[in-house]
């Protein structure tokens, strides 16, 4: 078959640079074949080699004592969790391919980050989400929406992990460019970490998996462009296709084979599927790689090399095993009816060698291309639109006259309303180590030993009899992504501070993070300042929290004929919780016990009180401007050590993380986001008394965001104890009202606020099943 | 007492059962679904999952699996058996049980706790659950709309064979306490000789404290109570 000659235009077909092409010419000393140029144009994708962002993802901590696989070496981070357990987990996205087909797009990003998760060794237990799209009014995003949730619970449950929850905000900024990242986390012995490295020169090469066919090719390469008119009907072809059952398959046929002590690595074929997976492994062992593509399990007739190293065909591994243990490897794999190929040797060269025909078609030095990507230290300019929010004040705006309808219309706002409609048709409690559902501030799973992945014998002899212990994590996945937009530095910092928050509400400390970078296109300065600016957040946020950042992705382009996305760096969080007693859920529990706000009413040293980039400046005002509140780490750290101590005490009953809506939305959600069962929800009424600081609005006391607030509930005797003990350690406290009563009422000096739980929360509850009817 | 929990291909509630029916004290095997025969247990659980992807139709494959013909003679022998969720829909599927699983009616996945009644406490399912007791257990299924002809449900109902129906928390068998559309709310029946049942809520999610419900406990205790009571095991 005649390959197309190389020309500089099929060269910027594949998004290479000239400078980049000469690079590739320097590295091979000649012109690359069809199939390499192929290969160097997905290897050197921002989405494979993060060229882009590289220098500034250096700024996060990456190391701790907990540390056992460090961000980048891998297909995931893996810090240590205590007993000899540890824990695998990583976010990645998949945006583009949502973009273009919801549901498939959307399951196979599920697909992909549980497969770098049990390619660790480790046995996925839980899974999140992080997701974003334009507003519901629009037919085209509630299309999108339904299809992506749809997509991610067919995969999820088909498969068998839990989705412990996640988040979902709507914003105009994402129409037509829906932000769909994945999370799992799964948990292994430390003896039984995994590489993904091709060590031993003369073991065989094995690929197990489903036949590769025409789907999703060059898919990273396509994540790494921006989103057009076009794409949905050109870029169709990229979008890969999901088979959870086969994953399902894949995973257990591959940790049961681990088990036998026979693999010497292991890697799944995810972005640019065989080309990735081979190079990748070789370059990691400081080996060389030969397949023969004639070998490899083919879908359709007449595949050329180009397609087969290009495709991303779904569930695909490639296992190198200790030569003369074939058959155990081969028993294992026809136990699971999966299809399976010896494809390959690791040699000494330290070349990916690939033939096809007989011919020599590939013939690249492994680690230059895995390695070597070009780095680029992009212009970065702060954006214009900044002088603008800097400069907005509340002057010219009435404070509110409506305090009772605008409640009612934030907790119906789809971005804070219930997310049940989504979170119902994800299975959350499969594996039976949910603890926390879905509807609280942080997901609480337990891990016990059926978590953990089958052991070797030689493990298991020297691990004995002895049980594990069970251990409780707690997970959160944030990113206010218009404080972000807003001051992308204090937005990054916060979306870490939210999540570690959350563990706080939930009796965790965190063990680690892992983020995913949702960006436009970095060519354009104003986008890579925010890029630069929100990872310096992100980074002194996670090191004031004693978070390493365990790995991640980056994606970016994302933008539309509309303009780029809110700039969303998701941080998921994960905590361990020492002890059941401490397990601390949102809900206020008994009558009579009193309310306490941990941190300040309102930010006196912020000009806007916390209104700028509110929900409330959006809800009634129609505004997404003013600089967003302050967030003081320092603060922050101390009302989490604090909180933590108080519930480790056991005068904690309830607690709950003051975000988006401020106070009045965190009181509402207490008294109305039980749910005992299905049609019963457990409302419980309070009766707050605020009184409104000296030149402080109405709106800002009710729904102002000033950060580093939690409100808690204890019981009546332990109030004036846990105030004065707050307040002991550097964290304003005050009692601010009393659990119980039908309603929820506010007094705030001659103001008397009341209204009916039922109807709070039936808007909170079915406002997005109200829109997606 | 000594349980088999088949394991399908995608079955993914097989540990979960396993792990359950250890808490509770008792032996419990994965059993593998070549397996042509079950060897000696007391009962069999068909657990929760995708079997096969659940690809064609929930179950419809899985009933062609080997061990299914093992597990037809143990039932036929008077052998205990009890589906959970794709249990359930395998067990309608392989016509050891009465009516099917069908679409829910919302075309949704649905993932939430409801309340369940126990029609009848004469069964080895539920001879432990006392009758004023509303079992607390979560449901996660797409294809949970459980249909009979009006013929089959008449016998279903004469004969005692409905188990469990979703309630409210009032006991009321609502329309608004129906998950899936299933016909008289039913969410698990038995067969017209008792000894095979099957129910789309998963017990064995709710069968410990720190999982939020212990109301699923009732079931399985009931069946090793009825096992505690009946002579030897039947063998296939």
């Amino acid at each position: 078959m005649s390959e197309p000659a190389i020309t500089p235009e099929l060269v910027a077909k594949h998004n290479l640079t000239p400078e980049e092409y000469q690079k590739i010419l320097e590295i091979l000393g000649r012109t690359p074949t069809y199939t390499e140029l192929g290969i160097f144009s997905v290897m050197w994708s921002e989405h494979c080699s993060y060229k882009n962002t590289r220098p500034l993802l250096k700024g996060f901590p990456t190391k701790s004592a907990t540390v056992l696989v460090g961000a980048g070496e891998e297909n995931a981070g893996i810090l240590d969790m205590g007993d000899g357990i540890a824990i695998a987990f990583k976010i990645e996205s998949h945006n583009h391919p949502s973009a273009v087909e919801p549901f498939q797009g959307a399951a196979t990003g599920v697909g992909g980050i549980v497969r770098d998760i049990f390619t660790m060794g480790a046995r996925p237990v839980c899974a999140l989400n992080s997701l974003r799209f334009g507003e519901l009014s629009n037919p085209e995003v509630r299309r999108l929406f339904s299809g992506v949730v749809s997509g991610i619970a067919h995969y999820g449950n088909c498969f068998g992990i839990p989705t412990l929850g996640g988040e979902v905000y709507f914003d105009k900024s994402y129409e037509g460019n829906p932000l769909v990242n994945a999370f799992c986390l799964g948990v292994l012995r430390h003896e039984q970490i995994t590489r993904g490295a091709a060590h031993g020169v003369g073991n065989p090469v094995f690929y197990v998996g489903p036949a590769t066919g025409r789907d999703g090719l060059a898919g990273a390469a396509f994540a790494s462009q921006d989103l057009t008119e076009e794409s949905a009907e050109h870029q169709r072809g990229a979008v890969q296709v999901g088979d959870p059952f086969m994953e399902k398959l894949v995973c257990e046929a591959c940790l049961e084979l681990l088990a036998t002590g026979a693999v010497a690595g292991m890697q799944d074929m995810g972005a640019a599927g065989l080309t990735c997976s081979t190079c990748e492994t070789a370059a990691r062992a400081g080996t060389g790689i030969e397949i023969e593509l004639d070998r490899v399990p083919q879908r359709a007739p007449g595949m050329t090399s180009y397609e087969i190293m290009l495709s991303e065909s779904q569930e695909r591994m490639l296992v190198v095993v200790h030569r003369g243990r074939e058959e155990e490897v081969q028993r294992i794999f026809d136990k699971w009816d999966l299809p399976w190929a010896h494809i390959g040797t690791v040699t000494d060269s330290g070349r990916m060698v690939v033939r096809h025909g007989g011919r020599i078609v590939v013939d690249i030095p492994a680690k230059q291309i895995a390695d070597e990507s070009p780095v680029y230290q992009r212009e970065a300019r702060e954006p214009k639109y900044l002088q603008e929010v800097r400069a907005f004040r509340l002057d010219g705006m009435a404070d509110t006259l409506d305090a009772v309808g605008e409640l009612k219309r934030l907790l119906a706002w789809p971005s804070i309303a219930s997310k049940h409609w989504v979170y119902r048709q994800y299975d959350h409690q499969v594996r039976a180590g949910t603890v926390v559902l879905p509807g609280s501030d942080a997901a609480v799973i337990r891990i016990k030993a059926d978590s953990l992945p089958v052991m070797s014998a030689e493990l298991a002899a020297k691990v004995g009899d002895k049980p594990v212990p069970e251990k409780l994590l707690a997970l959160s996945v944030d990113c206010n992504a218009t404080y972000v937009y807003l001051d992308p530095y204090e937005g990054g910092k916060i979306a870490v501070a939210e999540a570690a928050r959350n563990l706080a509400c939930s009796g965790a400390v965190p063990l680690g993070a892992t983020d995913n970078l949702n960006f436009g296109n970095p060519h354009n300065p104003e986008i890579f300042w925010q890029i630069q600016e929100s990872v310096r957040g992100l980074a002194d946020a996670c090191r004031a929290f004693h978070a390493p950042v365990t790995g991640g992705n980056v994606s970016l382009y994302n933008q539309n004929p509309g303009g780029p996305i809110d700039p969303t760096p998701t941080v998921a969080l994960v905590g361990l919780i020492a002890d059941p007693a401490h397990i601390t859920t949102q809900w206020f529990r008994d009558e009579g016990d009193a309310i306490i706000l941990l941190g300040d009413a309102v930010d006196l040293a912020d000009p806007l009180r916390g209104l700028g980039g509110s929900a409330h400046l959006q809800v009634a005002h129609g505004k997404k401007t003013g600089t967003p509140p302050r967030m003081n780490l320092e603060k922050e750290k101390t009302l989490h050590t604090t909180l933590l101590g108080l519930i480790q005490s056991g005068s904690v009953k309830s607690a709950h993380d003051c975000s988006e809506g401020g106070l009045a939305v965190a009181v509402a959600e207490c008294c109305i986001s039980q749910c005992v069962a299905r049609g019963t929800p457990r409302l419980i009424g309070a009766e707050l008394n605020l009184t409104l600081p000296p030149g402080v609005r109405l709106d800002a006391l009710l729904f102002g965001e000033t950060q580093s607030r939690v409100v808690i509930s204890v019981a009546d005797h332990d109030a004036v104890k846990v105030v004065e003990r707050a307040r002991l350690m550097g964290v304003p406290a005050a009692r601010i009202g009393t659990v119980g009563g039908a309603p929820l009422s506010v007094a705030v000096g001659e103001a008397r606020l009341t209204w009916s739980l039922q109807e709070l929360h039936d808007l909170w509850w079915s406002s997005i099943d109200r829109l997606m009817q | 007492m000594n349980f088999a929990v088949l394991q399908f291909p995608a079955s993914n509630c097989d540990q979960d059962a396993v792990h359950v029916l250890q808490h509770l004290g008792h032996d419990a095997r994965l059993l593998w679904h070549k397996e042509p025969s079950l060897g000696t247990v007391d009962a069999v659980i068909v657990p929760g999952g995708f079997s096969y992807g659940d690809y064609l139709r929930t179950g419809a494959i899985a009933r062609f699996s080997p061990v299914m013909q093992a597990l037809r003679r143990f039932a036929d022998n008077g052998g205990f058996v009890l589906g959970i969720c794709n249990g359930f829909q395998i067990l309608c599927e392989a016509h050891l049980l009465p009516g099917a699983l069908v679409r829910n009616r919302s075309l949704q996945f649905c993932c939430e706790t409801v309340y369940l009644k126990s029609a009848t406490a004469d069964s080895p399912f539920t001879n432990k659950i006392p009758a004023d007791k509303w079992l607390r257990v979560p449901i996660a299924h797409g294809e949970g709309c459980y249909f009979a002809d009006d013929e089959t449900l008449a016998k279903l109902r004469a004969r005692g064979q409905i188990l469990w129906q979703y309630c409210d928390e009032s006991g009321a068998l609502t329309d608004a306490a129906n998950p899936n559309g299933s016909l008289l709310n039913i969410a698990g029946v038995c067969n017209e000789r008792r000894n095979v049942a099957g129910l789309m809520p998963h017990p064995e999610r709710a069968s410990e404290g720190i999982l939020g419900s212990e109301d699923g406990r009732l079931i399985f205790e009931s069946l090793i109570e009825t096992l505690s009571h009946s002579t030897a095991a039947a063998v296939a």
